[in-house]
């Protein structure tokens, strides 16, 4: 069952990730972006974190995309600023062989841990695995102190942003 | 039916997890677009929080899911900055192609 | 015969009940739009001092009928410069999210038939309202994209204000609602019901009802805060381009909206089903009070001139997120206490 719903979601997310990268406009790209995270969203429920897959909603579809989406309009981007000069670029060949190495780093490591048979089965989950309560208690607990130094990011950022988006840049 | 047989192995979740950064990776270094760059960081952030959370569930860990709260908390600020900084560059500029950003080298 | 199907059935049963309900309730939500449509005129016509709908059928019950019908025979008319997939596909997201909103909000406590206890509500999730405003935070891509793929600067600045007074509300949507999930100490909409079974959060939640009311009418684009739809400026908005059955969904979205906000504001202020002593069915309470919560909207309508758009940023970022920031500062240290 859970097979089943992973290949097509995993799919999706995959197709919809190539669709960002290759999309010539960017409202087609943060479309794809979109509905990528929503497939994400899918995945981080099957993974039984449902809290986390809520937040990745509410964050990343919701609020982060919106300002995107916001931006694109703002800027009035209708064709993309570059059109598709990206795809003749002569650096094209060089970052393929990059991506290239960076492929098979991942692929080696991820063969390691499937060699150490460390994690060929899950472990029990406890009951309120990946609730709102059960990471809520553990964030303010044991995380408080990266909690309070995240806020702190957060404040600094929109800080920074009201700066930045103000000034005229000299 | 036994549902351990049919769960996903951590493997497949890794190999997801890879494939959309390496995606997102492409796109960075490929695309000259600045929006365009700044939603492939997006998919790489994303791609990481899905290891974070496999491992979480086959550990029976909670730190994982906190920690890929932390990712999304950090993509908030860098993106409310980053298009912040693009639509400041805007302005003095019309484009947002990133090889005409190039008033630093001389 | 009938027993073998019952018996091949029995392992799907939860399945079974479960799309019954989903598709319950999508129907019952399309089908209350044009009753809607039909209150709004009607009560419009009485505020305003004429009449009303009134010549097609009874009190004029035919007309959502027959504009309906109008709307469907109408030519879908795309200007050649607009995005053609994301035209489609904008009204198409503004409905979906509307209609899966609804999908975690109970109205009544289960009931059991042929021995199988049944839930008044299509999905009981224990991160209820969470669910609700990650969806209902979806539907602001159906306006910005009608807005953007129209390819006309009406549209594009309405689909611009929508998205910005809609993160703008959204904050103090969430801040109301969390002073009640500080009370309830649950996300579950019906334990938060439940919870409520003495006596409605309102009476020790005014101000957070207030808040959650205001910035509720916000959401939906509603009149006094309908600025990405404003007439006298910006033709219609996000929707200038659209005809026919497309743009009946624009309007479908907003009714269902408003149905969803109103049972949001009578789950957690109301008490949802609780009937406190008046003798009457627990879904004819829940309904009773969505009613009138639908009819305060209407009311509103024809009440209050709509706002400045700087206005109504103003009033957002510097009278209600800072009320509903301390409204929830106060009720945190009550309960700590």
């Amino acid at each position: 069952m859970e097979l089943l719903i992973f290949y097509p979601l995993a799919g999706l997310c995959v197709a919809f990730a190539l669709g960002v990268v290759i999309n010539n406009s960017p409202v087609g790209s943060a479309m794809s972006l979109i509905a990528m995270m929503l497939g994400l969203a899918g995945i981080f429920v099957l993974q039984q974190a449902h809290f986390i897959a809520v937040l990745q909603i509410i964050i990343y579809a919701g609020a982060i995309m919106v300002l995107f989406m916001f931006v694109i309009m703002l800027l009035n981007l209708k064709g993309s600023g570059e059109d598709a000069s990206w795809r003749s670029r002569d650096k094209n060949l060089l970052m393929t062989v990059l991506s290239g190495f960076l492929v098979a780093g991942l692929l080696y490591k991820i063969l390691c841990v499937l060699n150490s048979g460390e994690f060929d089965s899950p472990a029990s989950l406890p009951e309120n695995f990946g609730t709102a309560r059960e990471v809520g208690t553990i964030l303010f607990t044991e995380f408080v102190l990266p909690f309070e130094v995240a806020s702190i990011l957060l404040l600094v950022a929109m800080i920074g942003a009201v700066v930045l988006a103000k000034n005229k840049v000299d | 039916m036994d549902i351990e047989m049919e769960m996903v192995p951590l493997a497949h979740y890794l190999f997801l997890s890879a494939t959309l950064f390496v995606i997102g990776v492409v796109g960075v270094l490929v695309r000259r677009n600045a929006i365009v760059v700044f939603m492939s960081i997006e998919i790489m952030l994303n791609a990481v929080n899905i290891s974070l959370i496999a491992f979480d569930r086959y550990l029976s860990l909670h730190d994982g899911q906190i920690f890929s709260f932390m990712v999304m908390c950090v993509a908030a600020a860098e993106v409310s900055v980053g298009l912040a900084i693009i639509i400041a560059l805007f302005r003095n500029k019309p484009t947002i192609n990133l090889d005409e950003f190039n008033i630093m080298k001389s | 015969m009938i027993d073998d199907a019952i018996e091949f059935l029995e392992p799907y049963t939860y399945l079974i009940i479960g799309s019954v309900k989903a598709l319950v309730i999508a129907g019952a939500l399309l089908g209350i739009v044009p009753l809607l449509v039909w209150l709004e005129r009607r009560l419009m016509g009485r505020f305003q001092v004429r009449l009303g709908p009134n010549r097609v059928g009874p009190f004029g019950l035919g007309q959502p009928i027959s504009d309906s019908i109008k709307l469907l025979f109408k030519e879908s008319i795309i200007q050649g410069s607009a995005d053609k997939f994301l035209f489609h596909l904008a009204p198409a997201i503004v409905v979906f999210t509307a209609i899966v909103t609804f999908a975690v909000i109970p109205f009544g406590d289960p009931i059991t038939v042929m021995d199988q206890e049944i839930g008044l509500w299509a999905a009981n999730v224990d991160i209820g309202l969470l669910f609700v405003f990650a969806i209902s935070g979806m539907g602001i891509y159906g306006m910005v994209l009608a807005g953007f793929s129209s390819n006309n600067k009406y549209s594009l600045m309405g689909g611009l204000r929508s998205s910005a007074q809609m993160i703008s509300y959204e904050l103090t949507l969430g801040l109301a609602a969390l002073s009640v999930i500080v009370l309830t100490g649950s996300l579950s909409l019906i334990d938060m019901v439940n919870s409520q079974d003495s006596y409605p959060n309102i009476l020790i939640q005014p101000l957070a009802f207030l808040l959650f009311f205001i910035a509720g009418v916000a959401e939906t684009n509603r009149a006094p805060f309908d600025l990405p739809e404003a007439e006298q400026e910006l033709v219609a908005g996000f929707h200038t381009e659209y005809t026919g059955m497309k743009f009946a969904m624009f309007f479908m979205g907003e009714y269902i909206n408003m149905v969803t906000m109103s049972a949001l504001v009578t789950l957690l202020f109301l008490g949802g089903w609780n009937s406190y002593g008046i003798p009457v069915w627990p879904i004819i309470a829940f309904a009773g009070k969505v009613g009138f919560l639908l009819c305060v909207f209407i009311w509103l309508r024809s009440t209050y001139p709509r706002i400045r758009y700087d206005r109504l940023m103003t009033f957002g970022w510097k009278v209600l997120v800072p009320l509903s920031l301390l409204n929830l500062l106060v009720t945190s240290v009550f309960v700590v206490l």
